[in-house]
């Protein structure tokens, strides 16, 4: 262990956090609102697919990330169609979501198998900053999207907390009823609020596929978008905490490998399974919590609205 | 909830796996693009049989294959050798791909071929080992060879491997020419005896060339997953090593170290297109051993049993780069494992990461046993190596870094 090889894991355990916490962050949109959406792993498969597929085309990671984007949020609105104006049941939706969206990916992207990377994320032009000693690479030299998680991160905390519009959102997620009688329509907020957050799972995944994975193949996301639904969980719905436990469970991701050149000797896949661990311990935590004070979650989450069943 | 509601439901269910079926069985080799050695490769071929070339061979045969043929790695050289047995046989073939172990879509796949015709059947997923059994117990009329396991009955199941330590020692010993840090990175999927093999036969060829080099191994526990096997390969590069090998299907490793400005050497196929740091490989080719079974069939004196070809049978094979300093000594090497005059652990000393002398000149000096029933011993004191302890082979050689055990 030196300092290459910690500068090295503290690079990645920023760019893990940055692709968990994208996908995070819009779920955690979408569960304010009062819609569950389990099908974050399908919409980060859909978005990377769309991230490589403009890679090709247009060989712009900008544009790529905008087609990333709109191919997830309008997977996202499948969901918030059956789920939200229909009603239907939003596990089971969100699941079939996922399923769909790895199926379809895989589909769609059957000629990006293999081919070399594409033109990744860069950096932000901070010139002597990038430079600094340890520093420099763990935080002014990563990929632009990175700053870009951060921002959004800021945005949807201020959106949420210090706005009429996140106050609404707030209060659709906690008592529909409530807020239809004040005059806030429950499905207008609750289908943006879904496809927002496809379109940030769809960022997610275009990270995932240009700058991690740098290529595409059939189920590339394995499972990382599970680990974004529970996070959720794991930062009681908010974007802070939210942030820090990205941290923590991309610091889990990026050490599996690296425990081993450091010649520790815990099991691999021990440590791969910590970020599940961690979220039913959590769990366990806010159960016990809420006998004594109210869950963090949102009152209203996986209940469909219906004004005539009031 | 309402009726509508429900069937709305159902639908989108239903679709959902619509979807994920066409995108596990919409094969097409559509690989011509990506790697210019599949010059013969038939496009669209998909599950449709393709046009059997010589008339009146009422042999068919199937290939089941666990993930898409257009990975560049494992399947992609079972697809190949699925396509050069048809051009030396002239039988017609057909294949499914991305197919799970252990699931219903295994067991309706192979029922398809049976239904259709198809009278041999490769299986080419360790994990497809207890279905296949089962299948060529029902179907006794049906020829099943199952690629990588250890079963087999009298009749009409075999099973066929091939022995990749030994371009793996090769292509060590060019690791080991090509290092300037004296440290490789190996990136290894699971610490199973087939994958610790190879990592002994490379580290033992880098040891050929180059005593002072150390081969590092980081365990991603996944075959495929590019996101982690780059990852592992960058903790390797920031560990210090400029040439990186790996046993996994994708060509993340490479990427990484092409981007750190080093070596890579691959594995499954030739990845030079894809990979610009590339200098060799050691490389799977199937098509002589699939044509072996099939001519068998069609002579019906197909023999099931345990085939474990190497370089001498073209099973597996390594190009030689000539830019490496030590070409010369490698293709000796080549030479001498084709005639039979070396193998890689029967030849001076395989001493262990603690020290202790294992097999000596072919002679086994300690009592080995098999890591799954430690209660079977595969080798006593003094016995002859045998195919057994390489089988079962579960400790590291001394210029290894990092734990045999995961």
């Amino acid at each position: 262990m030196n300092e290459v090889t910690i500068v090295g894991l503290l690079v990645d355990v920023i760019a893990f956090g940055v692709l968990l916490y994208l996908a995070a962050l819009g779920e955690l949109v979408a569960e304010k609102a009062g819609v569950l959406n389990l099908g974050v792993e399908g919409m980060m498969a859909i978005g990377g697919v769309a991230a490589f597929w403009s890679g090709v085309q247009f060989g712009s990671p900008l544009v790529g990330l905008i087609v990333a984007g709109i191919a997830a949020g309008l997977l996202a609105l499948v969901h918030a169609l059956v789920a939200v104006v229909l009603g239907a049941d939003q596990v089971v939706s969100g699941l079939a979501l996922t399923i769909f969206g790895l199926g379809l990916s895989a589909f769609l992207g059957k000629e990006y198998v293999s081919l070399p990377p594409v033109e990744q994320f860069g950096t932000l032009p901070l010139g002597s900053l990038r430079e600094l000693r340890i520093i420099g690479p763990i935080l002014f030299d990563q990929p632009w999207v990175a700053w870009l998680a951060a921002a959004l991160g800021f945005l949807t905390w201020f959106v949420l907390e210090r706005t009429r519009v996140g106050l609404g959102l707030r209060a659709v997620g906690e008592n529909a009823a409530t807020a239809d009688a004040a005059g806030q329509s429950v499905t207008v907020t609750r289908v943006a609020a879904v496809v927002v957050g496809g379109v940030l799972a769809g960022f997610s995944g275009a990270f995932l596929v240009l700058n991690l994975a740098k290529g595409w193949t059939e189920g590339v996301t394995a499972g990382r978008g599970w680990i974004a639904v529970a996070l959720v969980i794991f930062g009681a719905w908010r974007p802070g905490r939210t942030a820090i436990g990205a941290l923590l469970f991309g610091g889990l991701l990026a050490l599996e490998p690296r425990l081993q050149t450091f010649g520790v000797e815990v099991s691999p896949i021990l440590v791969s399974m910590l970020p599940y661990a961690i979220t039913i311990g959590v769990l366990v935590v806010f159960s016990i919590q809420s006998r004594h004070r109210p869950s963090a979650a949102p009152a209203a989450i996986g209940r469909a609205y219906r004004r005539e069943e009031r | 909830m309402t009726r509508t509601m429900k069937i709305l439901i159902a639908f989108l269910a239903a679709f959902g796996l619509i979807a994920a079926a066409c995108g596990s069985s919409t094969a097409g080799s559509d690989d011509e693009g990506t790697d210019g050695a599949v010059a013969s490769d038939d496009a669209g071929s998909e599950t449709e049989s393709d046009d059997a070339m010589e008339e009146g061979s009422d042999v068919k045969a199937a290939f089941v294959m666990v993930a898409p043929v257009g990975d560049a790695g494992w399947n992609f050289m079972h697809d190949k050798g699925r396509i050069g047995a048809e051009a030396a046989t002239g039988v017609e073939t057909a294949f499914v791909e991305a197919i799970p172990e252990g699931g219903a879509e295994f067991d309706n796949a192979v029922q398809q071929f049976i239904d259709d015709g198809f009278n041999v059947i490769f299986t080419t997923s360790f994990g497809y080992m207890d279905a296949t059994e089962r299948f060529a117990a029902e179907n006794p009329d049906v020829v099943f060879e199952h690629i990588s396991g250890f079963k087999q009955n009298d009749t009409n199941f075999g099973n066929t491997f091939g022995r990749m330590y030994q371009p793996r020692y090769i292509a060590g010993m060019a690791a080991g020419a090509a290092t300037e840090s004296n440290k490789i990175g190996y990136v290894g999927a699971f610490p199973i005896p087939e994958v610790i093999r190879g990592i002994n036969a490379f580290a033992l060829g880098v040891a050929a060339t180059n005593p002072d080099a150390t081969v590092e191994v980081v365990w991603t526990s996944t075959w495929f997953d590019p996101t982690v096997e780059g990852n592992s390969a960058q903790a390797l590069i920031d560990a210090g090593a400029d040439v990186l090998t790996m046993h996994q299907d994708s060509t993340a490793t490479g990427q990484a170290i092409t981007d750190a400005g080093g070596t890579f050497i691959g594995y499954h196929s030739d990845m030079s297109e894809q990979v610009g740091a590339y200098l060799t490989a050691p490389v799977w080719n199937w098509t002589p051993r699939y044509s072996e079974v099939i001519e068998s069939v069609k002579a019906g004196n197909y023999q099931p049993g345990s085939y474990w070809g190497g370089m001498a049978d073209g099973v597996v094979d390594i190009t030689i780069p000539d830019s490496s300093p030590v070409a010369a000594d490698m293709q000796k090497v080549k030479d001498d494992i084709i005639s039979g005059d070396f193998d890689v652990f029967d030849t001076g000393d395989v001493v262990d990461q603690d020290g202790n002398v294992i097999i000596s000149n072919g002679v086994v000096q300690t009592e080995l046993t098999d890591p799954f029933d430690p209660s079977r011993v595969v080798a006593a004191e003094g016995d002859a190596l045998n195919d057994g302890v390489l089988l079962t082979m579960s400790f590291f050689v001394e210029n290894v870094v990092g734990s045999p055990a995961g």
